[in-house]
């Protein structure tokens, strides 16, 4: 797949990332345009979840530069001149964690709220309206009042997702938004996302679901010892390998 | 012993004393308690920024009045550190800036433990919906943390309650101070000092009722 600049959204050059003498990413190129889905794979260690967590300045990167819409993303939680702000950033690119990191002490409507109330300065009612129907979305439209600590797993990451959508963001990252789920309740989190795809949202995912990554990417990446070792379609990458340690990672998945 | 005769009634003749004494304690306590709270605060912050030597100041601060006895600190505040200086202080001021300075030392660890505790998560979730720092230490971070710290933080306060009674040394009149002066009027130690026990004991018993039950309320809200 080719991409212009024009639909470009979100693009990382040159990505490197060391925590102390260890580098992880070792100069990374990716661009994602409107509407793609690219699934981030790899042993690991391989850098997948520090990649993922610099495209939103959740880790800083060592060097090259994050992009959002052609702009360069600055190191100030404001814009500043020609850079944009990570706040700015953050605001239009959402994030799904692994280990759901729902704010324990507020309902679920209110962890749905929280962005837009806070963040955006949306009228309490309209966006407690928007969060009812992205709950009823995400299928937990009766889970309005409940605390996390009283949900499922399973139920947990679909409030999360919710409360992502409810920023109405350009960008979606879900980092191994299925790994700390019970096996039986990953096929529910992974219907979400996989309507989300459907419905043209652009997103970056980190996932071991090698069959759900072969069935909703767009384009997948392979990720070894810090540099994208392949790109290309699913149909390429995980179906038919050609590189040996690429066949060997996705030999173990397919069981 | 066994001929003992007690007499109550003479200690009783002087409820004015005890009862100003009960009232400077409670003074004392609950204004140190304050003034802890604005300073442990302000030290916790010190400590969490990022700024090397503001973090270095706060440090040796708090290790200065967390190693030293209270009793340490109150001598050398009234009887040294005018010398210093070069002037004096009053008693009352001396008294009231030490345990102030004392407890808030606790404090700011009570705090700043109460924050660090609060899982990374908490705060990447917060900045995930493009919420400042700031933002997501006041709605996420604290009211999670509050919870953590309050036990602990009503502990530390009951403790400074009873710590109050060392301002008597620099003859601050509180109930600890008053019951040696009853004493010195009625040459009754026994009585004199088993009124201020139980007059302590009296004044703090609600409180540690009311630790018990909000240790009760929040593990029955976790």
């Amino acid at each position: 797949m080719t991409t212009t600049s024009n639909d470009a959204v979100l693009a990382a050059v040159g990505l490197r990332k060391s925590y102390g003498a260890l580098e992880v990413l070792k100069g990374l190129d990716l661009t994602l345009a409107r509407g793609e889905v690219v699934a981030l794979i790899g042993p690991s260690g391989s850098g997948k979840s520090s990649f993922i967590r610099c495209l939103n300045m959740m880790e800083t990167p060592s060097g090259g530069d994050i992009l959002f819409r052609g702009r360069k993303v600055g190191d100030k939680f404001r814009d500043a001149g020609e850079t944009i702000g990570i706040g700015t950033l953050r605001r239009q690119v959402g994030m799904v964690f692994q280990h759901f990191n729902l704010f324990p002490h507020k309902t679920v409507l209110q962890n749905v709220t929280e962005g837009p109330i806070v963040v955006c300065k949306t009228p309490r009612k309209e966006a407690e309206d928007r969060a009812r129907e992205l709950l009823a979305k995400v299928g937990l439209a009766d889970k309005h009042a409940a605390y996390p600590n009283h949900l499922s797993g399973g139920q947990k990451q679909r409030v999360a997702i919710a409360r992502a959508l409810a920023m109405d963001p350009q960008v979606l990252l879900l980092d191994e938004v299925t790994s700390a789920l019970d096996p039986e309740l990953v096929g529910e989190v992974l219907t979400v996302i996989r309507q989300l795809a459907e419905a043209g949202m652009t997103m970056a995912i980190v996932t071991h679901e090698m069959a759900f990554a072969a069935d909703v990417a767009s384009r997948v990446l392979f990720l070894d010892q810090g540099v994208i070792a392949e790109n290309g379609s699913a149909q390429d990458v995980i179906l038919k390998p050609t590189n040996p340690r690429l066949q060997a990672f996705v030999a173990r998945f397919r069981g | 012993m066994t001929n003992y005769q007690w007499d109550f009634f003479t200690v009783w003749q002087n409820y004015d004393l005890f009862l100003y004494g009960m009232w400077i304690t409670v003074v004392y306590t609950f204004g140190s308690i304050f003034f802890g709270v604005v300073i442990g605060f302000m030290t916790c912050a010190a400590r969490l920024s990022s700024w090397r030597s503001l973090q270095a100041i706060a440090r040796i601060y708090q290790e200065i009045f967390r190693c030293s006895p209270l009793l340490v600190q109150l001598l050398w505040f009234y009887y040294a550190f005018p010398l210093l200086v070069g002037g004096s202080i009053d008693n009352r001021v001396a008294a009231m800036l030490t345990l102030s300075l004392y407890v808030g030392s606790f404090y700011a660890e009570i705090f700043r433990g109460g924050i660090v505790s609060i899982d990374r998560g908490q705060r990447e979730a917060a900045a995930a919906i493009g919420m400042s720092p700031w933002q997501s230490m006041v709605r996420i971070i604290l009211p999670q943390a509050l919870k953590r710290m309050l036990p602990s933080f009503i502990n530390q306060s009951i403790i400074q309650f009873k710590n109050s009674s060392l301002v008597s040394v620099i003859s601050v009149a509180d109930l600890a101070y008053m019951a040696a002066v009853v004493n010195g009027q009625t040459y009754r130690p026994l009585e004199s000092y088993t009124v201020m026990a139980a007059l302590y004991i009296a004044l703090l018993l609600p409180l540690t009722q009311i630790a018990d039950w909000v240790e009760r309320r929040l593990r029955a809200s976790d």
